[in-house]
């Protein structure tokens, strides 16, 4: 089960996305994910799909693979579109004991759904076709006028990008973990919520405890192999932006003015 | 090129008011001297000392008492660090923690972004190191889907892309299944061979010394034996005592001669074995 979730993994394979110059990337997820919000219509999301499925297409990554990611997100997304449903008034169009359904609440709730749908798939895209080391670069040469204000861009962008190579490692080890617990009886699966929950306690120290020597270790690594903060750092892969990069920006200049003017 | 003169290290543990609770003595005046293009190995067992000392010469860790010196370099001095760790790369055990990327590629540039090494030339360099230890073919890989020995080769490729003089690899097989712990040793002495490297192997596994020019025995902080692989492993009882195991075949020989069999002192290989019994 913990092996599915895919968020923020990198798929590699060649394609123009994949190319695409990663702070394009990064201001146009930005870009995409506002556009979301400016639209109240049906139409809007079908641009917005749209858009999504050409990107998608071009970026050669089977959308099974991005749904697959997209499913730890489900109960968030169930949870949220129940609440709203429930608690938009308008006109009734069926009640049940407390809870009323309207008219607006079922169309609130699955705007809602498929921008917070979409809003996952868009910045998922991103991480698919990215590397994590490009990814960092991007950020930080987007949020590198916050030097001025003593954040510590490079650090963060350095923590982001390790974090996302850690992902799978501490995936393994947690079913590593929870394999070995089992073995000596723990149970996860049966008993409620509360039950379940507290059976997580054995995982999670150990999987705490372990991180913690991980970053140690890699940390060693880090400085034996002469990193020093970013001082004085060159690139192996510097950032340069070409044509596909303004075609890209275009297009999503093109987005939030269709997303704008859409009736 | 690397050279230990009279090393204390001590791992102080304090209380919460900062009072000295106790003291362990991990390396007890260590004296070592490694020549350019030495394939050395450190045997000890766990607790040893091995893995305080690998420390020292990539100046991760700076002695308590005494010197060290890389290239004429004291390891104390904060002016000497990057240069210090480019010169002597290291390899440490687990090969999970200690690459950065999430690319072969990219892990293996690590080391020369870090040191300031112009982009084009960092190109040329991952592309150097990476066919020096057999990882071409995976440069655009993400690490997790490799097998043990081959991260500990990218780990490798990741310093030798620093154009380092001396790898000091830190129980680098202790992970590895056979095939790995092969690849890794193989690798490493290519690079000995073929290109000029110093090798500061540290490992408990005896039979990967075998190929070594010199020998040190480690237990508690010292030194307790150093020489050619021949001689280190004629003291089968010592090292016995030291908590290390010699080969399965010159174990064998051992018991033979000691039961009267007539075998050359000291057999460290199967081939070498089959002969001196053949004849």
């Amino acid at each position: 089960m913990l092996r599915d979730i895919t968020i923020g993994q990198y798929y590699p394979v060649e394609s123009v996305i994949h190319r695409l110059d990663p702070r394009t990337k990064f201001l146009g997820t930005i870009m995409f994910v506002v556009s979301l919000f400016l639209f109240k219509s049906f139409w809007g999301f079908l641009l917005a799909g749209a858009f999504l499925v050409t990107v998608t297409t071009l970026a050669h990554i089977p959308p099974k693979y991005i749904l697959k990611g997209l499913r730890p997100m489900l109960f968030l997304l169930l949870f949220m579109m129940i609440f709203t449903l429930l608690m938009t008034p308008g006109e009734v169009i069926g009640e049940w004991w407390i809870f009323t359904v309207t008219k607006e609440g079922i169309f609130a709730a699955l705007f809602m759904g498929l921008r917070l749908a979409f809003l996952v798939f868009g910045s998922s895209l991103m991480t698919y076709t990215t590397t994590p080391n490009k990814l960092t670069s991007g950020m930080e040469s987007c949020f590198g006028f916050l030097k001025i204000f003593k954040v510590p861009v490079h650090e963060l962008a350095m923590m982001v990008s390790i974090a996302l190579r850690f992902i799978p490692i501490l995936l393994e080890e947690t079913n590593k973990i929870m394999k070995a617990q089992q073995a000596r009886g723990a149970d996860f699966e049966s008993g409620g919520p509360v039950k379940r929950a507290k059976a997580m306690v054995p995982i999670l120290i150990p999987l705490f405890v372990s991180s913690f020597r991980r970053a140690g270790e890699l940390a060693e690594a880090m400085e034996a192999r002469c990193y020093h903060g970013g001082d004085g750092r060159t690139k192996m892969k510097p950032l340069k932006y070409h044509l596909r990069d303004l075609i890209a920006y275009l297009a999503l200049i093109g987005l939030i003015v269709g997303c704008i003017f859409i009736p | 090129m690397v050279n230990f003169d009279k090393v204390t290290f001590e791992y102080i543990r304090r209380d919460e008011e900062g009072n000295v609770e106790s003291i362990n003595k991990a390396l007890n005046e260590i004296d070592l001297d490694v020549k350019k293009g030495d394939f050395i190995a450190i045997l000890g067992a766990n607790g040893s000392g091995k893995s305080t000392l690998a420390r020292h010469i990539n100046a991760l860790l700076t002695p308590t008492e005494g010197t060290v010196f890389i290239e004429e370099m004291d390891t104390k001095e904060e002016d000497n660090l990057l240069k210090i760790r480019q010169k002597t790369g290291m390899v440490f055990q687990n090969p999970d923690n200690q690459i950065i990327a999430g690319i072969v590629e990219e892990d293996v540039g690590f080391g020369p972004e870090n040191i300031g090494v112009p982009t084009k030339e960092i190109w040329e360099r991952v592309a150097f190191a990476l066919e020096k230890v057999g990882m071409t073919a995976y440069r655009e890989k993400s690490p997790n889907n490799l097998s043990g020995g081959q991260k500990q080769r990218v780990a490798i490729a990741g310093i030798l892309a620093m154009k380092p003089e001396c790898i000091v690899l830190d129980e680098p097989t202790a992970m590895l299944d056979p095939k790995g712990r092969r690849e890794v040793i193989e690798t490493i002495t290519e690079l000995n061979k073929k290109e000029g490297i110093t090798i500061i192997l540290i490992t408990h596994y005896m039979t990967e010394v075998v190929g070594a020019d010199k020998v040190y025995v480690m237990s508690e902080g010292n030194v307790k034996l150093s020489g050619t692989p021949r001689e280190i492993f004629k003291e089968v009882e010592l090292l016995k005592e030291y908590k290390l195991d010699v080969p399965q075949v010159t174990e064998i020989a051992y018991r033979l001669r000691k039961e009267g069999i007539p075998l050359p002192e000291c057999i460290l290989t199967v081939d070498e074995f089959m002969q001196c019994v053949r004849r």
